[in-house]
């Protein structure tokens, strides 16, 4: 009795294993999806009304793991066990279409869907802050320009870069490299700050070496970078502008350049901190796993990334209509990078 | 002779008083040693204490929401598309499927927002000005799927008045919960002020009531509509690998703990395999997330954020735990017994199968089922092989994509919408604790029954 017992669960054990083979080779119809913590809000919400709108389609899973994480997932390889499609909140680099190329993921479509942006804030019982990029940039480098020379940065509150700015020690949560926000920080906010404070005979590297005394590098998601707020009220956080959105209530936002991060001002350019997002398609998964057509036709719709779509209510600021329908048409006509 | 015994008296005197002055100290590091095990104690629930008051203060609020009974009228005028497909005389099984579903997503694609809408400004006291946008914000954006499935399940509802019940949006529960400040300025809250005024109103005429939220329980994991956002994916996810983690880390952690212990030669390498099974059950968990990925993803190309890769992630880690803990059980029976069954001519698998194991069973049952909670909890190894992805559905099989309990309270956390999924997430907590707290309960009840019976 007892034998029998133990027979049938080595039995089960080894139906179980064997289960596990057979499985492989089933395909996958589900649409998998990984990257971008930016985007996979807005994702997620496409993937759900997409559910909703096409029945016959399983409702497509999204990941995390930042854009880089995601598109290093996505250049493994081709076939059931990698994912169909990217989110980042940068364009793909040079390095990484060789990667995947080396991979055999040769069919890379980009598709680009709105624009989101990156604002500055702080506790809400803080006091204002009007920041330039200059500030920013002369808040956190390794090294400044004072009196005629190069010196260790010597800054510790905000009010000794410029008068203007509130008597706060300095210290600054940034998105760690794993983000695509943080190159769009870069770009947009210290190297634009390195160039408008055009001190002579820079040290090679001054543009991108910061102190780590005042900054701290999240890796997690906009959630941590809160938390850091609430730990050390004193800190500059940057986040998305969605997800300040979502928590006016415990959050003030800075200016830049003198103008509030808004939808529109974002949309109208005016707003300089702001980057285009972007998924990408493995063209080859195309044909293999159902509603992947569908779902990039349904993410770009009107009434999802469009003016007055579902995702503008999320954050999303919308790309002008044509320049969607061109994107739709490229990915459409099989353009690939 | 009356000398000696007064000396051997006073000698007798001043042991009895050493004796007395070693036990007072005795006492005292006795009493000492009592204090200290109290304390530890006391601070041990303190802190349980502490931990389960704080989750469970956060959490309860999340367990009702906001319900507004609202009456919905499904307008022609709104929902103009042909009526539902009628399965002609001779069409094949997949026309009627394909026509169903083409008009399915036509009646999706009807303006449901605009009947939400109507809803909300009907129920507004005559004469309230609300705009389409601030009307709408009052309701979860979910409930316009649910009209729609409510009218696919039957079209007759065209030109009807019925009284729906609708979950309010985050948004709105957080204003009336009060999680967002009542006092701070417009700029600073979610909802704009009529949305606000109408919320309020709402819920003192009875519109907008407070109910137990089963859809916690029942629904899945919703970004779109965050205030349906429920644990089911996440359990059934769950409980997908506990079955897996049972039915394959049970069998192969005791069948080698009874070979290793009862049959194998004592020698260098069984040694060597005693050695690692015991460093394997202080590798830390995350590793084990790397090898599931390099090997059942990668290699064996098993789906990613499936169930059946975590379970076979958490058998890795599961394993150790119950082949030590069956080992040292088994380690307990008496030699005594062994050699007893022996010496009436049972062959050692008959003396291990049916006397050494009934013993044992107790020991192996408890290892197993803490290992197995042990596993529950586990997070970690579970973000390497994409099982945090976000997934709005329930999985049919563990070779479909989702979630875990654990790995959904961390998702939660990291949501956007603080002030309503802080609520939330000690909610999962709660759940995920819960159930930790029944498999332990199990366990104890079990083992007292068997240990009874015996």
């Amino acid at each position: 009795m007892k034998t029998a017992l133990y027979a049938s669960a080595t039995a089960l054990a080894m139906v179980a294993t064997f289960g596990t083979g057979a499985a492989s080779a089933q395909s996958r119809d589900t649409i998998q999806i990984a990257g971008s913590s930016t985007v996979l809000p807005f994702a997620s919400i496409v993937a759900e009304e997409f559910s909703a709108a096409f029945p016959e389609f399983n409702t497509p899973v999204v990941g995390s793991g930042g854009s880089s994480g995601g598109l290093r997932q996505f250049c493994e390889g081709v076939g059931e066990a990698t994912i169909d499609i990217a989110n980042a909140s940068r364009p793909i680099r040079p390095a990484e279409v060789e990667a995947c190329n080396a991979a055999g993921v040769t069919d890379i479509r980009e598709v680009q869907f709105g624009y989101d942006g990156i604002v500055f804030a702080v506790s809400a019982d803080k006091g204002d802050f009007a920041l330039e990029p200059v500030h920013v940039y002369t808040a956190i480098a390794a090294q400044v320009y004072v009196d005629g020379e190069w010196v260790d940065n010597p800054y510790t509150n905000w009010n000794e870069i410029d008068a203007s700015l509130p008597d706060q020690p300095i210290s600054l949560a940034i998105p760690a490299g794993n983000h695509g926000t943080r190159e769009v920080f870069e770009e947009r906010v210290t190297s634009a700050g390195f160039e408008a404070a055009a001190w002579p005979d820079a040290p090679e590297g001054a543009e991108t070496s910061f102190r780590q005394d005042v900054v701290i590098e999240i890796a997690g998601d906009y959630t941590e970078t809160l938390a850091r707020l609430q730990s050390n009220p004193d800190t500059v956080g940057v986040f998305g502008l969605s997800f300040y959105d979502q928590n006016r209530d415990t959050l003030k936002v800075a200016t830049v350049s003198g103008i509030t991060p808004s939808l529109e001002s974002i949309a109208s350019g005016e707003y300089p901190v702001s980057r285009p997002l972007f998924f990408y398609v493995k063209g080859q998964h195309i044909g293999a796993v159902p509603g992947i057509e569908e779902y990039v036709a349904f993410f770009l719709s009107d009434q999802m990334a469009g003016m007055g779509g579902t995702l503008e209510g999320a954050g999303l600021i919308p790309a002008p209509a044509e320049e969607t329908a061109a994107v739709l048409a490229a990915f459409e006509a099989g353009e690939s990078l | 002779m009356a000398d000696t015994t007064t000396s051997t008296d006073a000698a007798a005197r001043a042991r009895r008083e050493t004796i007395r002055k070693g036990l007072g100290r005795r006492h005292l590091t006795e009493k000492l040693f009592r204090g200290f095990g109290i304390g530890a104690i006391l601070i041990a629930l303190g802190l349980v204490g502490t931990l389960f008051w704080m989750v469970i203060s956060k959490g309860y609020p999340a367990f009702t929401q906001a319900n507004a009974t609202l009456e919905v009228y499904f307008d022609p005028e709104i929902l103009s598309f042909d009526p539902a497909p009628v399965r002609g005389a001779g069409q094949s099984d997949a026309d009627y499927r394909a026509a169903h579903l083409g008009w399915q997503r036509a009646v999706t694609m009807a303006n449901w927002n605009r009947i939400v809408e109507n809803a909300v400004v009907n129920a507004a006291p005559q004469g309230f000005e609300i705009g389409s946008r601030e009307a709408l914000a009052l309701i979860d954006a979910g409930e316009r799927h649910r009209l729609r499935d409510m009218f696919v399940a039957n079209p007759n509802l065209l030109g009807q008045r019925v009284s729906v019940d609708m979950l309010a949006s985050a948004n709105t529960d957080n204003w009336l919960k009060g999680t967002i400040d009542r006092n701070l300025p417009d700029a600073r809250q979610q909802l704009a002020a009529s949305t606000r005024q109408l919320a309020d109103m709402m819920l003192e005429n009875g519109t907008i009531e407070f109910r137990f939220a089963w859809h916690i329980f029942t629904n899945v994991d919703s970004r779109a509509a965050p205030a349906a956002a429920g644990l089911a994916g996440a359990f059934v996810g769950s409980l997908y690998m506990m079955l897996v983690v049972i039915v394959l880390a049970v069998p192969i952690g005791v069948a080698s703990a009874i070979y290793l212990e009862e049959f194998a030669p004592k020698n260098r390498l069984t040694d060597l395999i005693e050695v690692n099974i015991n460093n394997l059950a202080a590798v830390p968990s995350i590793v084990f997330g790397l090898l599931g990925a390099a090997v059942f993803i990668r290699y064996f190309g098993l789906p990613l954020s499936a169930p059946i890769v975590g379970g076979l992630v958490l058998t890795l880690m599961t394993l150790p735990t119950i082949i030590i803990a069956t080992r040292s059980s088994l380690r307990a029976v008496p030699p005594s017994l062994r050699q007893a069954a022996l010496g009436l001519g049972a062959s050692k698998t008959q003396m291990v199968f049916h006397h050494v194991l009934p013993i044992t069973f107790p020991g192996i049952l408890t290892a197993t089922i803490i290992g197995v909670a042990q596993a529950l909890g586990e997070t970690a190894p579970l973000l390497l092989i994409g099982m945090n992805a976000f997934v709005a559905a329930i999985p049919a099989t563990p070779f479909d994509q989702s979630s875990a309990l654990p790995v959904q309270i961390y998702l939660w956390q990291g949501n956007e919408n603080r002030n309503f999924f802080e609520a939330r997430t000690s909610a999962a907590i709660m759940v995920l604790l819960g159930l930790m707290i029944t498999l332990n309960a199990i366990a104890v009840i079990l083992r007292q029954r068997l240990e009874r019976r015996k």
